[in-house]
């Protein structure tokens, strides 16, 4: 039971990742073409670029949004892809473990870099 | 995932790579595999690399001079090539991504039908599909491209 409701989480945060990733892939690598989010003439990853999103709350909150979400949907599917690999259920319970702590501090590092740049775009 | 009995993962790796006469979405199935693993290490550092964001524009500076190049240098084309892997295993693994939501969720398998010769399958109903999202993954991919290697190469 507790499975099948964590794959169903998996496929849901695949669903938030298409719509918040597939923006993030539009503004950064279709920037010629749409333009969307940056001064004009500068390159999304130009630190005026960055900057202009960081102001904005919207962008703050998606990144941590999609950190979120695609931090479990790609831990969940490595642990998966490693149970098949006949793991015993001790080996099984590390895995699950050590994919647990390591996503959640790294959300909770990506989280910070994502509001501690949000804030000190707005400050300058 | 769902611990089964009695079907043993006896290849292993080697089982996602296996040809025969597996059809088309099997083989999205390893490329869907590979793609995820690729883009779960990419996303993994990615994380990492933008952090430098939060202590300001200097350290912003640096880090994204770590993982770039000027244009028409063989550093500045090999990072660009890896982005644009990063980029292209990105529109695979989102429009299958969504080939397989629609059919885990039961949209596009077709109706249950009896099985009389000719015998058809619900893969004969997913396949448009199929083929739909690897051609609007392909667009993607095509659009992305000119971005990279047509506009930023001078």
């Amino acid at each position: 039971m507790r499975d099948q409701r964590l794959w169903t989480w998996h496929v849901l945060a695949g669903l938030v990742i298409f719509v918040l990733l597939g923006l993030h892939m539009a503004v950064m690598h279709l920037d010629t073409l749409l333009g969307w989010f940056n001064p004009e003439g500068l390159k999304p990853i130009a630190w005026e670029s960055v900057l202009q999103r960081a102001r904005m709350g919207f962008f703050t909150i998606s990144y941590i949004v999609l950190l979120g979400a695609a931090l479990f949907h790609g831990l969940y599917g490595l642990r998966n892809i490693l149970f098949e690999l006949g793991l015993g259920r001790g080996a099984k319970g590390l895995v699950s473990v050590v994919l647990a702590l390591g996503g959640a501090g790294l959300f909770v590092f990506g989280a910070w870099a994502a509001w501690t740049a949000g804030a000190l775009a707005r400050s300058l | 995932m769902l611990d089964t009995k009695g079907h043993p993962n006896r290849l292993g790796v080697w089982g996602w790579l296996g040809g025969g006469r597996w059809g088309f979405e099997r083989y999205l199935y390893t490329l869907h595999r590979l793609t995820g693993l690729g883009l779960l290490l990419y996303f993994l550092l990615h994380i990492v690399v933008t952090s430098a964001r939060a202590s300001g524009a200097a350290a912003w500076e640096t880090s994204m001079g770590r993982v770039s190049g000027p244009p028409g240098t063989a550093r500045g084309l090999f990072f660009t090539a890896g982005e644009f892997l990063v980029f292209a295993a990105f529109a695979f693994h989102a429009f299958n991504g969504i080939r397989l939501a629609l059919v885990e969720l039961g949209f596009v398998i077709g109706r249950p039908i009896e099985p009389v010769y000719p015998y058809r399958t619900s893969v004969d109903e997913q396949r448009p599909l199929a083929i739909v999202m690897m051609l609007a993954a392909g667009i993607l991919l095509a659009t992305g491209g000119y971005n990279f290697f047509v506009h930023y190469s001078h």
